[in-house]
């Protein structure tokens, strides 16, 4: 341990505030980006779940005859 | 690999280079901008403009520091082994402020060749020890040794 | 070795590998990057210069080094698909563009944490800090080119010659501290020489970079997977496993 006590381990001997600060925000962003990640792979099941389930799973072809919205080229 | 393909990445390579030289003999053009500071010898050789905010940048010289015994004034000139300048700044030094180490000042100089700083950032090496460590160095090599050392080291890094 | 590099570009293939690394990499990751900034911060020695604040080196370091590798793989990812037309290396690009502007701010704000004590500055123009930040615009603009262009075909071949045309940046960064004079020192870390520090403090570092670049491993697979679920929404072995999935 480089620290006599607990105390003198939050101080850091005045750095505390900068040391800290930048470890919580690290946390903060990597765990925000990990939990985000994980909820939108759940929301994207949840939603595709809900859509086989309206339209019979049709055969191999991915996009065959239909009037489903299509995404035209904007450029 | 398919004709095409080879093709393909030919004309990617291409790009690629042309973006390299167009970025290489820009930031060349323009390095005297990118550089952040003159050091003690561009100044000495008068490359540096007169009268107009500028940084310079070196190493702190060993005894070279003049505390104001009744404010904030410090004199202490800044080196780079082959030149030096005489810097002069009235505030709170950065901790690491010391003789020996680096320093970047922002500030203006004067017809006399001297640089009145006002702001002084202080410039670290990217080596990393332990205090004791340190400590153990300068005993085992001796303190007048030890500092020559420091120089030469430091001058090595600039 | 192509039927391996044929095999990579497909999607249903990759979910299944995807699948069974995932838990790996989250955990070994955490476990070394946990070990490695507990180490960091609470045994491994002071710097004689700086005291305590060099400690944010065991987050800047491991954020600054994968903020610019992993710009290096999107710019390979890039080459592949303008060249192989490789789908897999589009969704690669799109679903870690996002980590990697994250870390490029970490890294930043980390150093301007460290600058104040230090240098007595948060932020200065030099070559190393402005470098760094046009990464995190280049990142952004990946981001902003990607989701403008809604033809898929369209949006990755745009978006890979922005990454690739941006990649120049990053020999910029890294020699920014030689090539020019800067505030910012030179690297610890050099290929050919001993690190300029002791054991006790470049290996809890060494353990923090493994572990953060095993969570972007795993952040990959996990974004990778999502973005490969909304494109191949309606071909029959998603729709068979969004079914079979409890969650």
């Amino acid at each position: 341990m480089a620290f006599d006590s607990f105390g003198a381990f939050i101080v850091m001997e005045g750095h505390g505030p900068y040391v800290w600060a930048c470890y919580f925000v690290f946390f903060l962003l990597m765990g925000a980006v990990m939990f985000w990640s994980l909820r939108q792979r759940r929301f994207v099941i949840a939603q595709q779940r809900r859509r086989t389930d309206s339209t019979p799973v049709r055969a191999e072809s991915p996009a065959g005859a239909s009037f489903t919205r299509i995404e035209p080229s904007q450029d | 690999m398919h004709p095409i393909r080879k093709k393909r990445l030919t004309i990617i390579l291409f790009l690629l280079a042309g973006v390299s030289v167009a970025v290489g003999l820009t930031t060349y053009a323009l390095r005297q901008n990118i550089n952040l500071f003159y050091d003690p010898s561009q100044i000495a050789e008068g490359e540096a403009p007169v009268d107009v905010r500028i940084r310079a940048g070196g190493m702190v010289e060993e005894g070279s520091v003049i505390r104001d015994p009744e404010s904030l004034r410090v004199e202490f000139k800044i080196t780079d082994f082959t030149s030096s300048v005489l810097m002069e700044y009235t505030g709170i030094l950065p901790d690491l402020f010391a003789e020996g180490q680096g320093v970047v000042a922002m500030g203006r100089l004067d017809s006399n060749g001297r640089f009145v700083a006002d702001q002084v950032l202080a410039k670290h090496d990217e080596n990393y020890m332990s205090p004791e460590v340190n400590e153990a160095l300068e005993k085992a090599a001796g303190k007048r040794a030890a500092i020559s050392d420091a120089q030469g080291e430091a001058a090595a890094s600039y | 070795m192509w039927q391996i590099f044929h095999k990579l570009g497909s999607p249903k293939w990759f979910f299944g590998i995807a699948s069974t690394l995932m838990p790996w990499l989250l955990w070994v990751g955490v476990a070394l990057l946990v070990a490695g900034l507990g180490w960091g911060l609470a045994f491994a020695p002071q710097d004689y210069l700086q005291g305590n604040s060099y400690r944010i080196i065991f987050i800047h370091v491991p954020s600054a080094f994968l903020a610019q590798s992993v710009y290096i793989m999107m710019a390979v990812a890039g080459l592949v698909t303008l060249v192989w037309r490789m789908k897999l290396a589009d969704v690669f690009v799109k679903a870690v563009a996002p980590v990697g502007a994250v870390l490029t701010f970490l890294a930043l704000f980390t150093g301007a944490v460290w600058g104040k004590p230090t240098w007595g500055t948060w932020w200065i123009w030099d070559a190393r800090l402005t470098s760094m930040l046009i990464l995190l615009f280049l990142y952004f603009g990946v981001i902003a080119l990607g989701a403008a262009i809604s033809d898929e075909k369209s949006s990755a071949r745009a978006v890979a010659v922005l990454v690739l045309v941006g990649v120049v940046n990053i020999p910029i960064i890294k020699y920014s501290v030689e090539w020019w004079n800067t505030l910012h020192q030179p690297a610890t870390f050099k290929l050919t020489e001993k690190p300029s520090m002791p054991a006790e403090m470049w290996v809890p570092l060494l353990l923090s970079v493994l572990g953060l670049y095993l969570i972007f491993g795993w952040l990959a697979c996990l974004r990778m997977q999502t973005e490969i679920l909304v494109r191949e929404g309606r071909t029959r072995w998603v729709q068979q496993l969004v079914q079979a999935r409890g969650d």
